[in-house]
């Protein structure tokens, strides 16, 4: 036999030998435990009365997952688990910086917040269509997108996300659904297909797909790999996925279709993704082409900002309007990741944290304003104050966040873009800012003087006050009253996106957390 | 041999791309497959073209002798293979819906979701 004349191998050249620490499993454990609660969902299939009970315990335990894990990276920095012991780059990474474990916290906060509401808002019909496993199975992508740290596994976790959400979407099948449908799904579609591109290409000029190692070979290939061309490739798949300026046409047309709460769930978090893996891909990857093609980004940032707001302007149907409000605010990001720096890139990720609580809760507003006036539009929608005054509290307080008024989460960042704009002498980027903060003022104000303060039942309509039940107040009422505790004390929160910021404009805990003693 | 693969890739992007801007969702769907293609043998190809020279390492040896072709090329292709594949079968039902309960599949006449005219916001009270 060969195997009893070769000299035993030496598996540490391959292999990670070490047990993995037991805090480290972390890395991995949000998406096996979304898969886990899916599976567990899909196997439950007939009592369907059980499902939303399920899903809300599993996403409160992501939260709680998250929330270690952050509390972990805070202690102890990025954190690599590789999976079947294979050494990197060869093995698939799993990396999690700071990042990566604030946009995961965030995003199961709206998940958790969505499972509550979902319990009025998903009847029968949609438990049995598998509303909840399909809630799970997002969940398990998003959370794989924000964690994972090797460029393939991006793509198979966009890919995990985007047919969970095609299922979503189509919940219900009426007519609308199936028409947004189908812009959503093909869009959507040639975008991964066009990051699929990018990756092929970054794979030809790299040979390796691990981010930290990528991160470490950009430098010697400057000269005479594409990387110009790779960048503006990533730059169109992820604008497109994350609904930047000139590829933006397919929220609009779908992100009002489905119910309520998927669409707050998708305004949270589907484009944050797209941002999410744009910061990293730019930022930490490639820095030097994202300085040379910071103006590209900058004019397409100003552009996405003032279209979407002009587009909310323009609208009479609440969801709608909250569609081109999320295009405005990817376009704040994109300035923040234009500009760069601690001071831009703190700023996107800062709005783009505040952008999914607040989008998400805006959403669940609409809702709400729809059970209470039986309408999305604004010709028809009146007398929201008096039937709920506290509801419509609630709604001003969110008007203002996504406004960027103080004391809400939504002027700190916007505080940050602009100073950074500044700083580097675009003061139209913030003139852009300034001017896409005050119209959306005017198209929240506006909405909220026609459907909440108008009365045109006179005073002594059909219904005075109304009841609206505690499974809608208290997810929108916690996001509310997180963005307001953002506002008011936001140090924590910025000193930790200030080093995750950092972290990634100097990868070097990165990349030694990958690659341990090989720091350059 | 890349350069006439590169294009090869070349072309099915052309027909991809020709075929993904028709209003007609059919066409739109046969875009996206033969896309799907093209980006497969696009990464077949940027893995390098090896003949003959399979990464199999010889009875009684550690590692390989030589340069040998590039496997990994095959697993993500593999990967994007399943994945194109079941977005295909998704989006094809997707549009026979969209066929049968809209009666259309020209994109221009789909405005159930965004209606052609939709009124504008009130001025006042």
């Amino acid at each position: 036999m060969a195997v009893s004349t070769s000299p035993p191998a030496d598996l540490s050249a391959a292999l990670v030998l070490e047990p993995v620490a037991a805090a480290d499993w972390l890395v991995i454990l949000p998406v096996a435990w979304c898969l886990a609660i899916g599976a567990l969902l899909v196997m439950l299939r007939r009592p369907i009365g059980l499902h939303p009970f399920i899903a809300i315990a599993g996403l409160a335990g992501l939260v709680v997952i998250d929330a270690l894990l952050l509390h972990h990276v805070i202690v102890s920095g990025p954190v690599t688990m590789v999976m079947g012991r294979w050494l990197p780059p060869f093995g698939i990474a799993f990396t999690v910086d700071l990042t990566g474990a604030l946009f995961a916290l965030a995003a199961s906060v709206v998940a958790l917040a969505g499972g509550v509401y979902s319990l009025c808002d998903i009847n029968d019909s949609g438990r049995r269509y598998g509303f909840y496993p399909f809630l799970m199975l997002l969940m398990a992508g998003v959370s794989g997108a924000f964690l994972t740290g090797d460029i393939f596994n991006l793509y198979v976790w966009f890919e995990v996300l985007l047919i969970s959400s095609f299922g979503l979407i189509v919940l219900g099948s009426e007519r609308e659904q199936i028409d947004g449908a189908v812009k959503y799904g093909f869009l959507n579609l040639v975008a991964t297909t066009l990051f699929l591109v990018a990756t092929g290409y970054l794979y030809a000029s790299f040979g390796t797909l691990n981010m930290a190692d990528i991160a470490r070979k950009a430098e010697g290939l400057r000269g005479t790999a594409p990387l110009m061309t790779l960048t503006a490739l990533f730059l169109l798949a992820f604008g497109m996925k994350a609904a930047a300026f000139p590829v933006n046409f397919w929220l609009p047309a779908s992100y009002h279709t489905p119910r309520v709460v998927v669409s707050a769930l998708f305004a949270g978090l589907l484009t944050k993704v797209g941002i999410y893996a744009l910061i990293r891909v730019t930022v930490m990857l490639l820095p030097m082409e994202r300085e040379e093609l910071s103006f590209v980004i900058a004019v397409v940032g100003a552009l996405t900002m003032l279209v979407g707001v002009f587009g909310a302007l323009a609208q009479s149907d609440f969801r709608r309007m909250l569609g081109y409000l999320v295009i405005s605010g990817i376009g704040s990001i994109l300035a923040g990741i234009a500009v760069g720096g601690p001071g831009g890139i703190g700023g996107a990720i800062f709005y783009a944290l505040h952008s999914m609580l607040v989008m998400t809760a805006l959403y669940f507003a609409s809702g709400v304003a729809a059970k209470l006036g039986g309408s999305f539009s604004l010709s028809s929608l009146s007398g929201l104050y008096r039937r709920h005054a506290g509801f419509a509290a609630i709604s001003l307080m969110l008007a203002f966040a996504v406004s960027g008024l103080p004391p809400f989460s939504g002027f700190w960042p916007k505080v940050m873009l602009v100073k950074a704009a500044l700083d580097i002498g675009a003061w139209w980027l913030a003139a852009a800012l300034l001017v896409t903060g005050f119209l959306t003022t005017i198209a929240t104000g506006r909405f909220f003087l026609l459907a909440y303060w108008r009365d045109t039942a006179g005073g002594q309509g059909a219904a005075d006050e109304a009841q609206i039940p505690v499974a809608i107040l208290l997810p929108l009422g916690v996001l509310t009253l997180l963005t307001l505790a953002i506002g008011l004390y936001p140090e924590p929160l910025l000193a930790t996106i200030q080093s995750a910021a950092a972290g990634l404009s100097e990868p070097s805990s990165y990349l030694n957390s990958v690659f341990p003693g090989a720091a350059r | 041999m890349e350069a006439w693969f590169a294009l090869l890739v070349g072309t099915f992007f052309t027909v991809a791309i020709y075929l993904l801007l028709s209003k007609f969702i059919i066409r739109v769907l046969l875009g996206v497959a033969i896309l799907g293609n093209g980006v497969n043998l696009l990464i077949f190809t940027g893995g390098r073209l090896t003949r003959g020279v399979p990464p199999v390492i010889e009875e009684g040896a550690d590692a390989l002798a030589g340069p040998a072709a590039n496997a990994l090329p095959q697993a993500l292709i593999l990967t994007a293979i399943v994945i194109s594949f079941s977005f295909f079968a998704f989006l094809l039902v997707l549009a026979w819906r969209a066929y049968e309960d809209l009666s259309t599949d020209n994109t221009d006449e789909m405005r159930v979701a965004e209606p052609e005219e939709e009124p504008a916001p009130p001025l006042g009270y």
